[in-house]
């Protein structure tokens, strides 16, 4: 294990610790929030019983779907708008400024448009999701050496070709950085439009216990979003490790 | 009468203007034959040309005017089967193994995967990688990750092979050890070698013929035969007529070199 894991382990220890400290001693009182450990049973029993179990697949099946598609149509229209170069100076103002748009403000605008059902959430979880791959796709894609489009070249290789077996394999630790981002802005959107409105999934219920000082349910569901998150970041975060080791980056 | 294996007649090339200036007129008019089975280099002055030269025979690039023909079949910005290039730049594709990076030459080759892993072991084997075939381009050292590319040409079994300044990057040891190697290859592959260097000794080492490049517009203003033989290597150096090559090729490039860099030749 390295030092830097060793230290982070002991920030997030450190951290949990002050937090049941400052509960159990009641800094912090029961209504506002239970002690970490409480928090970690509260989930255990969840989980067990089983009852939110359809909230949990339903946030997770959407936020998947969300990310497969910020994925799939950020790398691919990062790969189409590259070697255009009038067409990427048109959109830049528009990439550098999109994350200021409040998204969500466009929720009850695509429930007119796409109903009530989970639809509208899975395009806000993408529309969040999907510029960020674009960006760091063509942040991956500018720095291609040219020598290596052109060797690929001379080995008889066309435009799809060459996107998938060379430059899309050599920005990938730029496209990894966009799928990182990815992951999180669909959780998010996804999470953040059920809160907002839906009868059902995570967003819904931590919404659902929130109004009702639920807190056995609240913040095990957080947590539960928070560890998702992390699970997902850490494997993604070991790829990219593994990919830049290989090119003698480590 | 030698068999002309890349013809160029009249070859030219100018870049557009760009934010309202002039056209460039890079290159050219360029008239030369390269014979089957020759080792040619071309000397010349920085930004003369020489690798939109190269690009030109390769396919990577398309005249302004003239017809390049390879094999008799005119190449028209599309690249010409059997053609292999090593570039200056380190051109191992770094997310893949050195034996993975040598098999990229044979992605388009319809062969069973047993014959492509044979030829790929060969081509190691002939390069000296064989040891390094798991490893990384990260791994390896500058001359080592050249090899891996050369490598991949080879395994082409290319009937021309372009070098583009292939061990600019290299120091002076390595490049005269890589230079014992090429010869090597292009006696065993037979193929026609056409070398761009800025590097006088190196191009008086290698090849029979060699080519001497204005400052831009770059043309042909000089060809040295140097008259080595074929089993020649690294030692050629120490001949007195090695001198003489370098000598000549000096004489005819320095006023050029001089005009390259901006100076009169008669300051010098």
């Amino acid at each position: 294990m390295s030092r830097v894991t060793i230290y982070r382990i002991l920030v997030i220890a450190a951290a949990i610790g002050i937090l049941e400290l400052l509960c159990l001693i009641g800094t912090i009182d029961r209504i506002t929030m239970q002690a970490p450990h409480l928090i970690a049973r509260d989930l255990a029993a969840i989980l067990v019983a089983g009852k939110l179990n359809g909230a949990i697949a339903k946030t997770l099946t959407n936020a998947s779907v969300a990310f497969v598609l910020a994925l799939t149509v950020g790398i691919a229209t990062a790969v189409a708008i590259h070697g255009y170069r009038a067409l990427r100076e048109t959109l830049d103002p528009l990439f550098a400024t999109y994350y200021a748009i409040p998204v969500f403000g466009f929720y009850p605008l695509l429930i007119i448009l796409l109903g009530l059902g989970d639809a509208p959430q899975i395009m806000i979880a993408f529309m969040l999701g999907v510029v960020a791959v674009i960006v760091n796709t063509l942040n991956g894609l500018d720095r291609v050496p040219n020598v290596l489009k052109k060797t690929a070249r001379i080995h008889g290789m066309g435009r799809l070709d060459l996107a998938f077996t060379v430059t899309l394999p050599y920005a990938a630790p730029h496209v990894l950085t966009g799928v990182k981002l990815a992951v999180a802005y669909s959780l998010i959107g996804i999470v953040g439009a059920e809160f907002i409105m839906s009868r059902g999934g995570m967003g819904y219920e931590i919404s659902f216990a929130f109004t009702n000082f639920d807190n056995a349910t609240m913040y095990p569901l957080i947590v539960l979003i928070l560890l998702v998150s992390i699970t997902a970041n850490t494997l993604l975060s070991l790829w990219e490790k593994m990919l830049l080791t290989r090119r003698g980056y480590s | 009468m030698p068999d002309v294996h890349v013809s160029m007649r009249g070859i030219e090339k100018t870049f557009p203007a760009s934010g309202g200036g002039r056209e460039v007129h890079a290159l050219g008019p360029i008239d030369l034959e390269l014979h089957r089975g020759e080792f040619f280099a071309i000397v010349g002055p920085s930004g003369c040309g020489k690798s939109t030269l190269l690009e030109l025979i390769a396919g990577l690039a398309e005249a302004s005017a003239g017809v390049v023909q390879f094999e008799g079949r005119e190449i028209r910005g599309e690249i010409a089967d059997r053609v292999g290039v090593v570039f200056q730049e380190d051109a191992c594709f770094p997310w893949l193994s050195v034996a993975e990076n040598v098999a990229f030459g044979l992605r388009k080759a319809n062969l069973p995967a047993a014959d492509k892993a044979r030829r790929v072991d060969e081509a190691l084997g002939i390069m000296g990688l064989q040891d390094f075939a798991r490893h990384y381009p990260a791994q390896l050292s500058g001359g080592m990750r050249q090899r891996v590319c050369i490598a991949r040409t080879l395994i082409t079994e290319p009937r021309l092979i372009l070098l583009d300044e292939p061990f600019g990057a290299l120091d002076q040891q390595t490049r005269l050890l890589m230079g014992e190697e090429v010869l090597r290859l292009w006696r065993q592959t037979k193929a026609t070698v056409f070398l761009i260097t800025h590097a006088l000794d190196e191009a008086a080492m290698l090849a029979d013929r060699i080519a001497v490049m204005s400052a831009r517009p770059g043309r042909l203003i000089d060809i040295v035969e140097t008259g080595w033989p074929a089993d020649r290597d690294s030692r050629i150096i120490e001949r007195v007529e090695f001198g003489t090559i370098t000598s000549r090729l000096w004489r005819s490039l320095r006023a050029e070199s001089l005009k390259a860099g901006g100076r009169p030749a008669d300051r010098a």
